[in-house]
């Protein structure tokens, strides 16, 4: 069943205005529960808006957003409800933190909710331990955290409040490498566990494939593709032609294949890439 | 909501107001304020308000951006003409109780408003018109006769600079962080005065953090450029003078005359 079902979406900037703008423009996507998709597109081309109207942060211009067939607002004076159902971590989260431990800023969303204490107290380590805050860290303040630490102590902030749909922005933008497969793989965990549907926008391909079951292109506030990793990465000029590139070993592989060598179509990430050409040299006795 | 005021907007264009030289719109600007407030009958304050209506019209900005602005004081302008209407002196032509307004609180009304809305107008075309750093620039070679007393002129401009340039970066980071805490089920709109302050600590404690982050950078930015105060300083773009602004002065003259004819001609109304 759809969890998440978006019509005819589109919102504007600057009504009335010679700015005006459509940053989304007519969007629509049926997202099924437990999926994780992944949102590319160009700087500027609609994607942070679309994720905030995800949980009426903002209110469309026209069209609907469905969350289990109701309309987000239908009642415009509930819509605080919907926030704690779809989880929203903005870009470079850390700068949310405001509280003096960071337990008790993990514990602001579900105190907000209006959960008991012990309730509270649950949500609030289990947050942080798919995150990887110890114990240890929850008495401190989130300023003294080092950057990596800030980063997750403010997305256990979000997933605390226990979202069905957990919205990510970029939740690896200034993170080094080791980090950042890091945190995707504890998001990957999280999600595996709770079963929860994932959006996540991200710039970087290869993450994207990785994790991604469909895959949301947006370009100029227009949805251009919405498909599996594999097709959406087989349209290389579609893709470049807005502005967006395919993973790096994808582009490898099919160079090699343009060369004559039978390797298999959609590789996404280097271990398929690695296990396909040692298969390649054993069938030809090299290896 | 933050983002509606418009006072201290720049407008960017190549009208004649914007080209003019940004010390003699300060000194003009002073000038008109004066003139607003030395007109006593109707044909001078007529007078001063058509030449405030000249400078906005050449002032290539939007006549709607000019509204916006006297929208938000317009509650200003309803309340102070209110009072003056049971100010005046002289025989009233409608009693209720201790209440009376006389035709000299009428015209009272009359003059404060349309004074409070020319000062406005005036006052936004200069920051429609004239880019901050121009501004500061300006009030830098303004206030420089007051080195003698020891004040430090360059330093002020340059905080002027500063806070100019991120009353819009921290007006953003505002709206990012409150939609982050609208994320995580801040309600700010609901409850009394006292739970509406509360709600706002998750706003401000990471707006000033961020702020004294941005201060401790740009100071970190400015010591790697060298910068050691005004000191021996020189300017890339020097102001001049130039006909333009010879004109505008002359046209200030010629209104500062015609208000003065108008007020020895026709008798002071106030």
């Amino acid at each position: 069943m759809s969890i998440i079902e978006v019509k005819n979406l589109r919102y504007t900037y600057g009504i009335g205005t010679p700015f005006e703008i459509n940053a989304v423009d007519d969007v629509s996507v049926s997202v099924n529960e437990g999926e994780v998709i992944g949102l590319i597109g160009h700087t500027g081309s609609g994607k942070s808006t679309f994720v905030q109207t995800l949980n009426g942060l903002i209110k469309p211009t026209s069209g609907q957003i469905l969350l289990e067939g109701k309309d987000i607002w239908e009642k415009p004076k509930e819509i605080r409800k919907i926030r704690f159902r779809v989880g929203m971590v903005f870009q470079y989260p850390e700068y949310q933190l405001f509280d003096d431990t960071v337990y008790k800023d993990i514990s602001y969303g579900p105190k907000n909710k209006g959960l008991s204490d012990e309730e509270i107290d649950k949500t609030v380590r289990s947050a942080a331990k798919f995150v990887g805050l110890s114990d240890k860290l929850l008495d401190k303040s989130p300023f003294d955290l080092s950057g990596g630490e800030k980063r997750r102590a403010a997305i256990a902030g979000v997933i605390a409040m226990d979202p069905d749909v957990l919205v990510l922005d970029e939740p690896t933008a200034g993170l080094d490498p080791k980090g950042r497969d890091l945190l995707l793989a504890q998001i990957m965990q999280y999600h595996k566990e709770r079963n929860n549907t994932i959006f996540i926008v991200s710039h970087s391909m290869e993450d994207i494939s990785r994790i991604a079951d469909r895959i949301m292109v947006m370009s100029k506030g227009r949805l251009v593709m919405f498909d599996t990793p594999k097709k959406v990465f087989s349209e290389v000029e579609k893709l470049e032609k807005i502005g967006l590139r395919v993973p790096q070993i994808t582009k490898i592989m099919m160079s090699l294949k343009e060369k004559g060598f039978p390797v298999s179509d959609g590789i996404l990430t280097v271990e398929q890439a690695m296990s396909e050409i040692v298969d390649l040299l054993k069938k030809e006795g090299r290896l | 909501m933050i983002r509606d005021i418009t006072l201290g907007q720049f407008v960017p264009g190549k009208g004649i107001i914007h080209r003019m030289d940004p010390r003699v719109k300060i000194l003009l600007l002073i000038a008109f304020i004066v003139f607003i407030f030395c007109t006593f009958n109707f044909v001078s304050l007529g007078v001063c308000a058509a030449a405030v209506l000249f400078v906005i019209f050449l002032s290539d900005v939007p006549f709607k951006l000019y509204l916006k602005s006297l929208k938000v004081i317009i509650l200003i302008i309803i309340i102070t003409s209110i009072l003056n209407i049971f100010y005046g002196s002289g025989t009233p032509i409608f009693e209720l109780g201790f209440l009376k307004i006389t035709l000299s609180g009428i015209y009272r009304a009359i003059f404060v408003s349309v004074r409070i809305i020319c000062l406005i107008l005036i006052s936004s075309c200069l920051t429609f018109t004239t880019s901050p750093t121009d501004l500061t620039d300006a009030i830098e070679r303004l206030m420089k006769p007051l080195k003698v007393f020891h004040i430090k002129v360059h330093e002020i401009a340059m905080m002027m600079t500063i806070a100019l340039r991120f009353v819009p970066t921290l007006l953003e980071e505002t709206d990012k962080i409150m939609s982050a805490q609208k994320a995580r089920g801040a309600d700010m709109e609901s409850g009394g005065i006292i739970k509406k302050i509360k709600a706002m600590t998750p706003v401000l404690i990471p707006l000033f953090v961020s702020a004294f982050r941005r201060a401790y950078e740009l100071a970190m930015a400015m010591e790697c450029r060298c910068y050691r105060g005004g000191n021996g300083r020189t300017r890339m773009k020097i102001l001049h003078m130039k006909p333009l602004d010879f004109g505008c002065v002359g046209f200030a003259a010629a209104l500062l005359a015609g208000i003065i004819v108008c007020n020895l001609i026709l008798p002071a109304v106030i």
